[in-house]
């Protein structure tokens, strides 16, 4: 699952950014927001036009991300899921 | 050496948003521009202070970065500072790492890899009052001891807030140099550095800092009306509304008593000087040229109120959030919603602040239509214009002329969208443009702050009065007044403004109107000011009763004319000073003639098209 297909207001943990093309700049610059495995992320709201872009909660931060940037997002299994 | 006397060199770095130009300003007395959001300083700025201990310190302001691995303009200029890679710029001596105490997950972590350079540094804890307030605990000494570099607690927007910065900047090049430590598994083969930047950073936050919850409680009620999809798209179109308005209906008052004191002073000069040509040049060269710009200074200063009190909110992040999706549309982005705001109030700070856009289509979309924006130095020609020619009726709830100037507005807007989209299908542009925009807690406005920032801008008008705008008022008459003893429009001016209105007739402009455009190439608002001189000079010489320019222009206009000029001025080409801004910050000439291209073609042809519509509503 992605950042992309959490619900809103759910927490979830990051597991990975992957990068989408050789070099991704853009999933550098997440990792480097603070997306890294077993960080606690949340969607708290999103755009009113097709639900774009995202407005995402990492640490203690909030970043609008654009549903292209938030699928880079893999998120890890919910504990109680498996 | 002597190392307390000679002149230190510091930097302030950080992430984006976390007080270094507001601690710039507390340390050295500047005034440079603060504001709640990433990317308000995109140079380097510096300045000077002198330590408790009398010690000489270089201060320099740095643009905020998430990393050292910069992603925009404005990152690069930190990055290449730092590391001394700066050109004819020494590597400082000190690097005073600016973090926001309520931000720390984000912040220790480029801390951590500033530490990575090895150079001396002192890291300021700042915005501690807010931290405290949120019930956040710091373990200062816990976390100097950890990180192995002095750290101390800095409140910028407090007149003491450096206090125990300031003593660290006395110990410079003393013995209090750190060894670096390596981080844990930086350097291996196989371990991302990312990764060991970030697990170091939760062991330091786990160590030292004690946060009751992840977010202010204040930030996630406003974010949840503010950014709702209804609610906040009404909240954001009410507050945009409420500012047009205001500029309209609030400086009346004080515009009527400016007129008044102009009409005063020009009466008593006029009674008091002979006749004779010194007269002419006070009374309708100075007086009445610069009497008509000073008018619109409190319609100004109410918008710039407006946007320094929404810039201070954190508010427009939050806007660019709600616009981002249409703007994409559009070949813009909500990253340009910031830079294109502050293009409302002038283009040419506008443009600069474009360095923060990482994706550069994005970038020179965005400069490309910041000129459309309708900026403050246009308002005193739609006041004037509105003023002469649309009846202040009522409208429901609202004011016609409040109305018409809103709709000039959004025309500016829509125009700057379209242009935006046309760029953007000509380019054919289907590459993945980012956003990855940081929103900021929401903070109170300071009443200092906004009243000091309005100081600023009043300083600024007045002095463009006094320089630019004066002395082309003075050569406009000295041209209207050459040679002596013909008809006004036998004058060197009225020759010239003949041979322009040629080019200008099939939008309705007269000769007068004509003359006037030239000296707005320097500044637009010079627009009233010419007419203002023109007009006098013309009454004068037709003994013709002296009265206020809105008057002298609704009479011998037509409503069409009015209308066209008004069309004008959305587009308003003849920005020297912008044109020269597009042409540095894109290096290249070829996008400033196409940018003054269609400025001009648009101009013309909206003009062209709003003249003839109105002719045939029977507005001739």
């Amino acid at each position: 699952m992605t950042l992309v297909q959490l619900p809103r207001r759910t927490p979830a943990l990051v597991d990975a950014v992957l990068d989408q093309t050789p070099n991704d700049g853009i999933a550098q610059r997440l990792r480097e927001l603070g997306f890294v495995a077993g960080e606690q992320v949340e969607v708290v709201a999103a755009g009113p036009v097709g639900a774009e872009p995202l407005l995402v909660q990492i640490g203690f931060t909030r970043f609008a991300l654009r549903r292209a940037e938030a699928a880079r997002v893999r998120l890890r299994a919910p504990a109680g899921a498996a | 050496m002597n190392a307390a006397s000679e002149l230190a060199r510091v930097a302030l770095v950080g992430n984006p948003n976390c007080g270094k130009t507001a601690l710039f300003n507390l340390l050295t007395g500047s005034r440079q521009k603060v504001a709640n959001y990433a990317g308000v300083t995109v140079e380097r700025k510096e300045g000077r202070l002198r330590t408790p201990g009398g010690r000489p310190v270089a201060v320099l302001d740095l643009p905020g970065a998430y990393s050292l691995n910069a992603a925009s303009l404005d990152e690069a200029v930190t990055r290449d500072l730092i590391r001394g890679f700066y050109p004819g710029e020494p590597a400082p001596d000190l690097l005073v790492c600016v973090v926001d105490a309520t931000n720390l997950r984000l912040h220790l972590r480029f801390v951590l890899e500033v530490r990575g350079l090895g150079r001396p540094m002192v890291v300021a804890l700042n915005m501690m009052d807010a931290a405290r307030r949120r019930g956040i605990e710091i373990d200062v000494d816990t976390l100097a001891r950890e990180l192995g570099v002095p750290v101390v607690e800095t409140v910028a927007v407090r007149r003491d807030g450096a206090r125990d910065l300031l003593a660290q900047l006395d110990a410079i090049g003393g013995a209090t140099q750190q060894p670096r430590q390596a981080l844990p598994g930086a350097g291996d083969p196989g371990v991302d550095p990312g990764a060991a930047l970030h697990a170091e950073t939760r062991r330091l936050l786990a160590l030292a800092v004690a946060m009751p919850r992840r977010t202010a409680a204040v930030d996630d009620a406003l974010d949840r009306w503010l950014l709702h999809p209804v609610f906040g798209l009404l909240a954001l179109a009410l507050v945009m509304f409420l500012v047009f308005q205001a500029v309209y209906a609030w400086a009346t008052p004080l515009m009527d008593a400016i007129e008044a004191a102009t009409g005063w002073l020009g009466a008593t000069v006029g009674a008091t000087l002979p006749e004779g040509p010194l007269r002419g040049l006070l009374v309708d060269g100075v007086i009445a040229g610069l009497g008509g710009v000073v008018v619109f200074l409190p319609q100004i200063l109410i918008l710039f109120a407006f946007i320094l009190a929404l810039e201070e909110s954190g508010y427009l992040p939050r806007a660019a959030f709600l616009l981002d999706r249409g703007m994409a549309a559009a070949g813009l982005s909500g990253r340009s919603f910031i830079p294109l705001l502050s293009s409302f109030a002038c283009a040419v700070p506008g443009i600069m602040s474009t360095r923060s856009i990482q994706d550069p289509r994005d970038r020179l979309a965005t400069i490309l239509v910041a000129p459309l924006m309708t900026c403050s130095a246009r308002l005193p020609v739609y006041a004037l214009l509105i003023g002469a020619f649309i009846p202040p009726r009522a409208v429901g709830w609202f004011n016609l002329q409040g109305l018409v100037l809103f709709s000039l507005y959004v025309a500016a807007i829509l125009s700057a969208l379209a242009v935006a989209w046309v760029m953007k299908r000509w380019r054919r542009d289907r590459g993945e443009h980012p956003l990855l925009l940081e929103l900021p807690s929401y903070r109170l406005p300071h009443l200092r702050d906004v009243a000091i920032g309005l100081w600023e801008r009043a300083l600024i008008f007045l002095k463009r009065v006094g320089g630019i705008i004066l002395a082309l008022t003075i050569l406009l008459w000295v041209l209207l007044n050459v040679p002596a003893g013909v008809g006004i429009e036998d004058t060197l001016a009225g020759r010239i403004g003949r041979a322009l209105a040629v080019l200008f007739e099939p939008l309705g402009f007269d000769w007068r109107i004509s003359i006037a455009l030239i000296p707005t190439m320097a500044a637009r608002e010079v627009m009233v000011s010419s007419l203002a001189t023109v007009y006098a000079v013309a009454a004068a010489n037709d003994d013709a009763a002296s009265d206020v320019l809105r008057g002298m222009i609704a009479q011998d206009w037509s409503v069409a004319t009015g209308i066209a000029l008004l069309a004008w001025f959305i587009y308003a080409p003849q920005c020297i000073s912008t044109l020269a801004t597009i042409r540095r910050e894109t290096h290249s000439w070829k996008q400033t003639a196409f940018a003054t291209g269609y400025l001009f073609g648009l101009a013309y042809l909206v003009a062209f098209v709003a003249y003839r519509i109105a002719l045939a509503m029977g507005l001739g």
